[in-house]
């Protein structure tokens, strides 16, 4: 009985336990704020607006055959990308991929590359908050 | 006793057909090439593009890519030090001309000793291998790309290249 009692307790908070670690840990984002702040220019929190905006823009300084993040990511943010090798990237919505977002290391490193490619330059501390919070809420 | 009979004669199909695959790898045949075994280059390499086998390259040609990671073909594909020393220890154990000799000498006819060729799919062989293919078929939708081998080789990324 008390095996059945723990097991139904766990199936219970499985769900929720999915939900939290979907969402970029907090400690990003708080790298984040405090660096958007130390940069100045009034910060007052991050916006998953601007985050879209900066998905979707396409911009003039990066490469030429990828000038948004949608370029190879598309446009449905929930839904599966493709890189110019025609390799499938996971979906970068938070709630499509939970595994997304865990290792910081890693966000940091995309960032780094995607950025380059897309922008032609680094994103900044507030460029990433943006973005990282317009994909949590997708 | 009560022998499960089916259990048992499914075991036994299973083990039967992963000898058959491991002796086919085994034998080195002409168009197996091992898939990536390290867990960190399989991820890393595999992040944009199918990882390619380690033998599909000579040492040099992996030690010359992984010290221009920041303009890979055109691409940023930078990592940190300790990352990349892992990855490149990887591909140059496991090269054509070390490691992954039996696996990849035919693919380095026509290579130069000591050359560091760093596109696979213009290897002498490969193009050779490859000139049956139209250039409407490269342009497919769902090739898109020379790197994309799993368009056509449906078990490219378990380490088999034949014609498919």
């Amino acid at each position: 009985m008390t095996v059945t009692r723990y097991a139904i307790g766990f199936l219970c908070v499985l769900p929720l336990a999915t939900t939290v670690s979907a969402a970029p840990p907090a400690s990003l984002i708080e790298g984040y704020a405090a660096a958007a702040k130390a940069e100045g220019s009034g910060f007052a929190g991050f916006s998953a607006a601007r985050g879209e905006t900066l998905h979707r823009t396409e911009f003039a300084g990066g490469k030429p055959d990828t000038p948004a993040c949608t370029s190879c990511h598309g446009k449905d943010a929930r839904g599966p990308g493709k890189t110019r090798t025609g390799k499938a990237i996971e979906p970068m919505a938070a709630s499509a991929s939970p595994a997304r977002y865990q290792d910081p290391a890693k966000v940091e490193k995309w960032f780094k590359r995607n950025c380059n490619e897309v922008l032609g330059r680094e994103c900044t501390p507030r460029e990433k908050g943006d973005w990282l919070a317009y994909m949590a809420g997708q | 006793m009560n022998i499960p009979t089916r259990s048992v004669a499914a075991g036994l199909l299973i083990v039967g057909l992963a000898a058959a695959v491991l002796s086919k790898a085994r034998a080195g045949g002409d168009d197996f090439f091992p898939p990536v075994a390290d867990k960190v280059t399989a991820e890393e390499c595999g992040g944009c593009h199918m990882a390619f086998p380690a033998a599909m390259l000579p040492a040099a040609s992996w030690r010359r890519m992984m010290s221009e990671l920041d303009n890979h073909f055109g691409d940023d594909a930078s990592l940190d030090a300790d990352t990349a020393a892992r990855v490149t220890r990887y591909l140059v154990d496991n090269a054509a001309d070390t490691g992954g000799r039996q696996y990849g000498r035919k693919l380095m006819q026509g290579v130069r000793a000591n050359a560091s060729p760093q596109r696979i799919t213009e290897l002498p062989k490969w193009v050779h291998e490859h000139d049956e293919v139209s250039p409407g078929e490269w342009k497919d939708k769902d090739v898109g790309s020379k790197a994309n081998c799993p368009a056509c080789h449906v078990d490219a990324k378990l380490g088999y290249f034949e014609d498919d």
